[in-house]
């Protein structure tokens, strides 16, 4: 269902919504489509026309500053027109408002929309009934997928290990609520790498992880041993109320990652971390900040992967300028 | 009064263990005779059910007809014509209308209704607790004169055990049934899915089988506890399947139902964010099927229930968790049934017993059984008719079903009510 809705009948993407259906052929391209923008952003003019006169929309029912700039910021590279619509979500807020937000806005000829919403399945519902011209993104549903973040991960373990087969990738922490690491497990497991182990308490692992191709591991020291690449993820601060922890040192002592625990790893493995860290939660400062990180890099790399995406939806119906 | 004959049908009427070919004959409203004619009866109306299954009317533990309250989700008019063509001539309305069925005017009400709509078999359950806020007993009492059938507090919660134990003592009192949806809130939560592979992948808000099981298991000891009569509505998963056939084992005197959509689909066949499948309690493993239909099959579970919820478009437009759950499911209610017999192998007359001898038990009504002397309520299927799910053929307000425009086999073709002839099939 998900590879009629988010590829055309000749196989190329027409939206972005979930990893789920898209082949290692389609990843690569994607990949390989962002390592031709990176360039860009060190060029005196960061522009390039390949969608000049189009308009995008960040309709983003959930706040999210980071993600939406580096929509906008790729919107821009592309000459693209850019339309930020914040929709603080309410309990009040209904699929009826939802819907009829999408049709005002296809009212104005838009092309496409970066969505972010707080409810799993809610990006396919919007490209299920927008008009058929219009791309949609998925910039985080629920619980569900956040695509691009995935394929930004991908991008930057691509650059420092060249290739996946053979890798085996760790991912830290709250799995159960994360969209990323949803996505990233798709991903990994797509473009073929050895191994993904998921380390986290069993309150914060979904009920059937394994039916999810992973290996799960509630050690972290266990976890961490000869990884190539480590993901750590974002803890929420309300966890803590609602008994999925009982404390941020607790879960510091146990799934935090330290110096000390990265040893574990590979000598030349990578730590990553979508954004914003909780430093001293998550991750130790000093990890976050020392060599073996890269989650600068895959800030910037988000870019470039937006751009790619946005390049491949677009440029299928309607064609680039 | 019309003197009616059914000739040539197969008829099956479990109750009085009747599976043959031959004739029926409605006088006055009532059954007069089966299989041998009187020789001097001479009818006003004859139906050819050659080739036909004659059966009694079936009758549904659980249909909500969206009236009073919610009637731009459906009426007790357009329900009751969707309950007819299904072959469906008695159902209890679960009390979560609009006000809540807690008081004798709303139970008054919905019998006016009912009887202008030419349903007369609308059988109110009264609420548990007022305005089923979970805290306060319902005048049960004055519930049950009314006319309640049974007492429930539908799909709210019990503010705690001990109102659980108060309303089954009070409730057995009066010698009402008391039907019970097991859920433990706290563990369900904002759950929209089965809490399994499927929700795993997707990252849907799972509700795990213990929340049902656990419930259950409370609630099985309460009726130990207290003696009252309790009937398990709409189980859906293997635990419920185990606990409810050990307590009966043991001798307790406790009932119940499946909803017909649990005995055909698992969580494997919910198309990712359809919201056509989201339903309460949700689809569960393939293994947990299989505990219900073999549950079914060895008489722990009694009846099967439609847990008809019609919805309008918008309640099932939207992200997958935020859209209303439940299934227009009156109108699959015989397709599906007797798909169990073929995908299954269950045996026709048990399943159709589900349908009728079983419920009337639960609810004690000298109904579902085609005894002489009972009301003529009266269903005539055929079970080879091909037809498709779609609005010709459809009736309910409700068009929320994950099997519309597929192709079902079996078909309501003639419904008696009374020993009126309340619906014909025509295929249009």
């Amino acid at each position: 269902m998900h590879q009629h809705l988010q590829l055309t009948e000749q196989g190329k993407l027409k939206h972005f919504l979930s990893i789920e259906g898209l082949n290692k052929h389609l990843l690569t391209e994607i990949l390989d489509t962002a390592e031709s923008f990176t360039g860009i952003s060190e060029h005196q003019v960061k522009k390039v026309p390949l969608l000049r006169g189009k308009t995008i929309v960040n309709l983003f029912f959930e706040n999210s500053t980071r993600t939406r700039t580096t929509f906008e910021l790729a919107a821009t590279r592309l000459s693209a027109d850019v339309l930020n619509i914040n929709i603080a979500t309410s309990a009040t807020s209904k699929g009826e408002s939802l819907l009829d937000t999408i049709r005002n806005l296809e009212a104005m000829h838009v092309d496409m929309f970066v969505v972010r919403h707080a409810l799993s399945g809610a990006a396919h519902f919007i490209a299920q009934h927008t008009a058929p011209h219009i791309s949609v993104i998925n910039a985080g549903d629920g619980q569900h997928a956040h695509p691009t973040q995935a394929m930004l991960d991908m991008f930057t373990i691509r650059q420092h290990k060249k290739q996946f087969e053979g890798l085996k990738v760790a991912i830290v922490g709250d799995i159960l609520h994360s969209r990323v690491a949803r996505s990233q497990i798709l991903a990994l497991n797509t473009l073929g790498v050895a191994e993904v182990r998921v380390i986290a308490p069993k309150t914060l692992l979904p009920a059937h992880v394994r039916s999810m191709g992973v290996i799960p591991l509630h050690d972290m020291s266990e976890g961490l041993s000869d990884v190539d690449v480590i993901i750590m993820l974002r803890l929420q601060k309300e966890r803590m109320n609602s008994a999925f922890l009982p404390s941020e040192s607790e879960f510091f002592k146990c799934y935090g990652l330290t110096e000390t625990k990265l040893l574990r790893a590979k000598p030349n493995a990578i730590v990553m971390h979508p954004g914003p860290i909780n430093r001293g939660v998550e991750i130790a400062s000093n990890v976050a900040d020392g060599p073996q990180s890269v989650v600068l890099e895959q800030v910037s790399n988000g870019i470039a992967v937006r751009m790619a995406i946005m390049t491949m939806t677009l440029g299928h119906h309607g064609g680039t300028a | 009064m019309t003197k009616i004959l059914i000739e040539n049908g197969r008829i099956i009427d479990p109750a009085n263990a009747i599976d043959a070919v031959g004739s029926l004959c409605i006088a006055d409203g009532k059954i007069l005779q089966v299989l041998n004619p009187p020789a001097d009866f001479t009818p006003d109306l004859t139906i050819d059910a050659k080739e036909h299954i004659v059966c009694p009317g079936f009758i549904d533990l659980s249909a909500r007809l969206r009236e009073p309250g919610h009637s731009h989700k459906g009426s007790i008019k357009s329900e009751t014509r969707a309950a007819l063509s299904a072959g469906v001539t008695s159902l209890c309305l679960p009390p979560d209308t609009k006000p809540c069925i807690d008081s004798p005017a709303v139970v008054e009400y919905i019998k006016d209704k009912a009887e202008a709509a030419d349903y007369p078999q609308v059988l109110s359950i009264g609420a548990l607790t007022q305005r089923l806020d979970g805290t306060e007993l319902s005048s049960m009492f004055a519930l049950k004169q009314a006319g309640c059938i049974a007492v429930s507090n539908a799909h709210a919660p019990l503010g705690n055990l001990l109102i659980l134990r108060r309303a089954m003592e009070y409730a057995s009192s009066h010698g009402l049934l008391l039907m019970y949806r097991a859920n433990e809130a706290a563990l369900s939560g904002k759950g929209c899915a089965h809490e399994g592979a499927m929700a795993s992948q997707y990252g849907l808000p799972g509700i795990p089988v213990a929340a049902e099981s656990i419930a259950l298991a409370q609630a099985l000891e309460l009726a130990q506890l207290t003696g009252c009569r309790m009937h398990i509505s709409q189980i859906s998963c293997k635990q419920s399947v185990i606990k409810i056939q050990q307590a009966k084992k043991y001798g307790l005197n406790v009932t119940a139902d499946v909803a017909i959509h649990q005995l055909h689909l698992s969580e494997n066949d919910v198309r990712p964010f359809d919201s056509h499948y989201h339903v309460i309690p949700p689809f569960r493993s393939e293994e947990d099927g299989h505990y219900l239909r073999e549950g079914l099959s060895n008489g722990t579970i009694d009846a099967i229930c439609s847990d008809h919820q019609p919805h309008d478009l918008d309640a099932k437009l939207g992200a997958f968790p935020e859209t209303e759950p439940g299934i227009a499911s009156l109108e699959t209610l015989l397709s599906l049934t007797l798909e169990l017999t073929t995908l299954h192998r269950i045996g026709l007359n048990k399943v159709l017993a589900s349908l009728t001898q079983k419920p009337a038990a639960i609810l004690g009504l000298q109904a579902g059984a085609l005894t002489p002397e009972f009301s003529a309520d009266v269903c005539i299927f055929d079970p080879k008719l091909h037809w498709e799910v779609n609005e010709q053929t459809w009736h309910s307000t409700g068009r929320n079903t994950p099997y519309w425009q597929q192709s079902l086999i079996g078909k309501v073709t003639h419904t008696l009510q009374g020993g009126r002839l309340l619906y014909k099939f025509r295929n249009r």
